[in-house]
């Protein structure tokens, strides 16, 4: 049933678009975490999406021996890794902050706000789009459900 | 051939039906794959489809019969035929062509030709009720 599928395909975009949201808020949320070495200083992470495949091995075929449709098209997103950027990081001179290494410097994340405010608004669009369809499908299928009554 | 046949009662209407709603599929996976890079976006050629079916509704009996499971109907050569790329508008720079607004338009009309669908069908089927019971 293509449908139901639908709700599914709609939950990985869902799924896919909160794992987004989740590094945006971390990445926002440590924008100003220091550290005295570059090794142990906070990454802008993002995570990295791809088309979730369905089964290539078995295709069905219907009765006039073609190839459902079905087996030729993907079934949503998802969320292959998260990688960390590898901008380079902000070294601001503090000789006062208690993180500050021998040479008086003090690391920041490579976060950059502004860019994250957009991914932000973004994926809250996109999730919010996820939604809409996963609705549309449900009502088409409440409707579906009334055939012959 | 029965009077009452349900696959001439129901005509083109039930598999309209299935087909509007394997669309509903290809199209929400256009709009959760809308920030995946490189993804094309992918739609039906429904008018094609549709005019496949109603002339294999008008030929049958000349259909050919299948008995091998790598038998192909003929004038079809796959899926791939029947699912089209869709021409980007605005591509964006990560290779991605979903342009996010067409898809969802294409998606609010496809539910409402599903709906209208479903009220032709279901009025076959109240039609049929009716025919039995001599009301």
């Amino acid at each position: 049933m293509s449908l139901s599928s639908v709700l599914n395909i709609a939950g990985s975009g869902m799924a896919a678009q909160s794992i987004r949201l989740n590094t945006t808020a971390s990445n926002i949320a440590n924008a100003e975490s220091a550290s005295s070495s570059v090794d142990e200083t906070y990454r802008a992470r993002k995570p990295w999406f791809s088309v979730m495949e369905k089964e290539m091995m078995a295709p069905s075929r219907d009765s006039n021996g073609m190839m459902m449709v079905d087996e030729a098209m993907g079934a949503g997103v998802k969320v292959d890794g998260i990688i960390e950027k590898d901008a380079p990081l902000q070294a601001r001179f503090q000789p006062d902050h208690p993180m500050a290494n021998d040479d008086g410097y003090v690391y920041y994340p490579n976060v950059n706000v502004v860019e994250e405010m957009t991914d932000m608004m973004s994926s809250s669009r996109s999730y919010q789009m996820n939604v809409e369809v996963l609705k549309t499908a449900k009502q088409m299928l409440q409707r579906t459900l009334t055939l012959g009554q | 051939m029965g009077a009452i046949n349900f696959s001439n009662a129901l005509g083109i209407h039930d598999d309209a039906l299935q087909l509007r709603s394997r669309r509903a599929e290809v199209l929400a996976n256009n709009l959760a794959n809308a920030d995946t890079p490189g993804f094309k976006a992918r739609d039906f050629d429904f008018k094609s489809i549709l005019a496949e079916e109603a002339s294999k509704q008008s030929s049958a009996g000349l259909s050919m019969t299948t008995t091998h499971e790598g038998h192909m109907a003929i004038g079809t050569s796959g899926a791939d035929s029947e699912l089209k790329y869709r021409f980007p508008t605005q591509p964006s720079i990560d290779g991605n062509t979903v342009d996010a607004q067409t898809e969802q338009a294409e998606f609010a009309r496809n539910s409402l030709d599903y709906n209208a669908t479903f009220e032709f069908l279901n009025g076959k089927f109240k039609g049929m009720r009716n025919a039995i019971r001599g009301e």
